[in-house]
């Protein structure tokens, strides 16, 4: 190794200036004994570098991010739409495919902002590098936060590729932009809160994948992403108000196409309730150390 | 004010391993401390409990003065930790790794990319910024932690083995860089197996053995209580049997080579001139084990007798 000036194999800098760093003494452990923090600083920076590491992470991978949902979701477009679609006729007024659309759309976007808190807080765990985020001094609930944000950007960026993807096959009428929005963030927030659940109380990468395989994925195909539930029998329908992603599919379908099988104020009460909810329990949890503190 | 405060401080795990039995410790501003103990002893439970990682049974713990139940962010703004095991994202870079970790601490980006040049380059790690951090070396890894604890500057440095597996060009060179860091005002505190770096590097020293601080002095005093040194001489002839030497215990461990043990009170020029009145001639001369080493081995050894 060479010996190179100001760098560890020299002493680093020192403080009589022969070193190659002369820069004041100790510039912050001195400074921090007299000014106090600003706490509200310090959190908004701790809050964007947690949405920015989830965001490159995303970035830096997405062909396991964002790829797959989109070809995923051109598959459903030319099986279900093109080829069995056509079959079917229309659906609640609209033609098949621009019926199930906005139901696929939001599938992307629930189940990838579950899978990206579940397995970026998870992968952190086990790595250990959640212990960078323990030992700061960001609080419990801001660090809930951060993961979830980074949730609603994939859910977002997927959904904005799967929205692209369905523009080729259909065209999407725009019927209440403010609905459409509400939903998306509200559910993308549900669902990031979900993963981040699951993350928390996950022992090993089986149980990372265990709730969305076999439990969200259901949920979505019986929540009404291919069909309304207005076609079910009297018994199988009264099943499927018990089914939250029934309401967020509907409340994002009713912004585009203006038809809903559940009233949209009871959709986003339910969601914002499981969101609130969630986050409540999320914030305790992590409180009380759970999965991450011994 | 003191760094560190700790009062009464206990921790038992939900398995029932009582792993701290009531720690009292005080670490001074400005100090040098070693926290010594073997495997087991409670000393990664104890920085566990100032880092916020493991949750403290009872007592209290305050960082310059700030308590960890009521100002727990004040506290932990206080501090940067290098903890045992490696606990970076292996996928990330090492710049990536340092900018993040300023952000968690509030420190704007800007200031964060110019706080990471010069910490990756006082700690030759700036020609791999780039590169995914599991591609760097065993040292190089140990270098990144110490780089990421300095990102925000901390009044504590708490160094846990941070040279465990590092050779000793790199150790050596470690010791002057963590040494002019305190000189500039930060306190450390160091956990470490090597008692050669403890004696070199600190100033007080406490023994934690059994969950409980055993020994608690200043590393000078400590030294001082040491009665009797083992010296292993190399001797230029053969020698069938160990020299009888009157008040100093000898051992011939190969014909070449004495073990003596000399007290306090006995010096080293009369070892000498009776050795040469013998006919003895020593070409080299070694302390069997490092002075620490002994006096920790003692105590180590009573704790586990009582």
């Amino acid at each position: 190794m060479t010996k190179a000036s100001g760098t560890i194999l020299d002493g680093g800098s020192r403080p009589d200036g022969r070193g190659a760093g002369t820069e004041p003494r100790n510039s912050l452990a001195e400074s921090a004994a007299t000014e106090p923090m600003n706490l509200g600083l310090v959190r908004w920076i701790g809050f964007r570098t947690i949405v920015l590491r989830e965001y490159q992470r995303i970035i830096r991978i997405w062909t396991q991010t964002i790829l797959p949902s989109a070809v995923t979701q051109a598959l459903y477009f030319a099986i279900f739409g093109s080829l069995l679609g056509s079959r079917v006729g229309p659906m609640g007024g609209f033609g098949y495919m621009q019926y199930i659309a906005p139901g696929l759309i939001m599938m992307a976007v629930n189940i990838n902002s579950y899978s990206n808190v579940v397995s970026s807080f998870y992968g952190a765990k086990w790595g250990k590098h959640v212990e960078e985020l323990l030992v700061s001094p960001l609080p419990s609930w801001l660090i809930v936060a951060g993961y979830v944000a980074g949730g609603l950007v994939r859910g977002l960026l997927v959904g904005i590729a799967v929205t692209g993807v369905s523009l080729l096959f259909t065209n999407l009428h725009v019927h209440h932009p403010l609905i459409i929005l509400g939903a998306v963030l509200l559910t993308s927030v549900t669902f990031a809160l979900g993963g981040f659940l699951n993350a928390l109380f996950a022992k090993n990468f089986d149980q990372v994948n265990i709730i969305p395989v076999f439990v969200l994925t259901p949920l979505n195909y019986f929540g009404g992403v291919f069909y309304s539930v207005a076609l079910l029998p009297h018994w199988a329908r009264a099943i499927s108000y018990f089914n939250p992603i029934l309401y967020m599919i509907n409340a994002f379908r009713y912004g585009f196409l203006g038809v809903s099988d559940v009233s949209v104020a009871a959709a986003f009460a339910i969601m914002a309730g499981a969101a609130v909810a969630l986050f409540i329990t999320a914030i305790m949890l992590m409180e009380r150390g759970a999965g991450i503190r011994e | 004010m003191n760094a560190l405060s700790v009062h009464a401080l206990t921790k038992t795990y939900k398995n029932g391993v009582q792993a701290l039995k009531g720690i009292d410790l005080e670490v001074e501003q400005g100090d040098f401390f070693a926290l010594l103990g073997p495997n087991g002893a409670g000393k990664t439970t104890l920085i566990g409990i100032m880092t916020s990682l493991v949750t403290k049974t009872g007592g209290d713990v305050a960082v310059f003065g700030h308590d960890i139940d009521r100002e727990l962010e004040a506290a932990k703004a206080c501090i940067g930790v290098v903890p045992q095991e490696l606990n970076f994202n292996m996928f990330e870079s090492p710049e990536t790794i340092v900018v993040n970790q300023a952000g968690f601490y509030g420190i704007p980006r800007a200031e964060a990319r110019r706080r990471a040049q010069r910490y990756l380059k006082q700690l030759q790690l700036w020609d791999k910024r780039d590169k995914a951090s599991r591609s760097l070396s065993g040292g190089m890894k140990r270098r990144l932690m110490i780089a990421r604890a300095l990102m925000h500057e901390p009044r504590l440095l708490i160094l846990d083995e941070p040279t465990a597996g590092v050779d000793i060009e790199i150790r050596r060179s470690m010791w002057d860089f963590l040494q002019d860091i305190n000189r500039r005002g930060t306190t450390i505190i160091l956990t470490t197996h090597y008692l050669e770096e403890a004696e070199t590097l600190c100033r007080n020293i406490a023994i934690i053995d059994g969950g409980r601080i055993v020994e608690r002095d200043r590393m000078s005093s400590l030294l001082r209580r040491l009665h009797t040194e083992t010296f292993v001489l190399n001797v230029s002839a053969p020698l069938a049997a160990a020299p009888r030497l009157e008040g100093y215990p000898v051992r011939l461990t190969d014909d070449h080579t004495l073990e003596v043990e000399v007290s306090k009170e006995q010096n080293l020029n009369d070892l000498f001139g009776r050795l040469s009145q013998l006919g003895v001639e020593v070409v080299s001369m070694r302390n069997k084990v490092n002075r620490l080493e002994e006096i920790f081995m003692r105590l180590v050894d009573k704790g586990a007798a009582a």
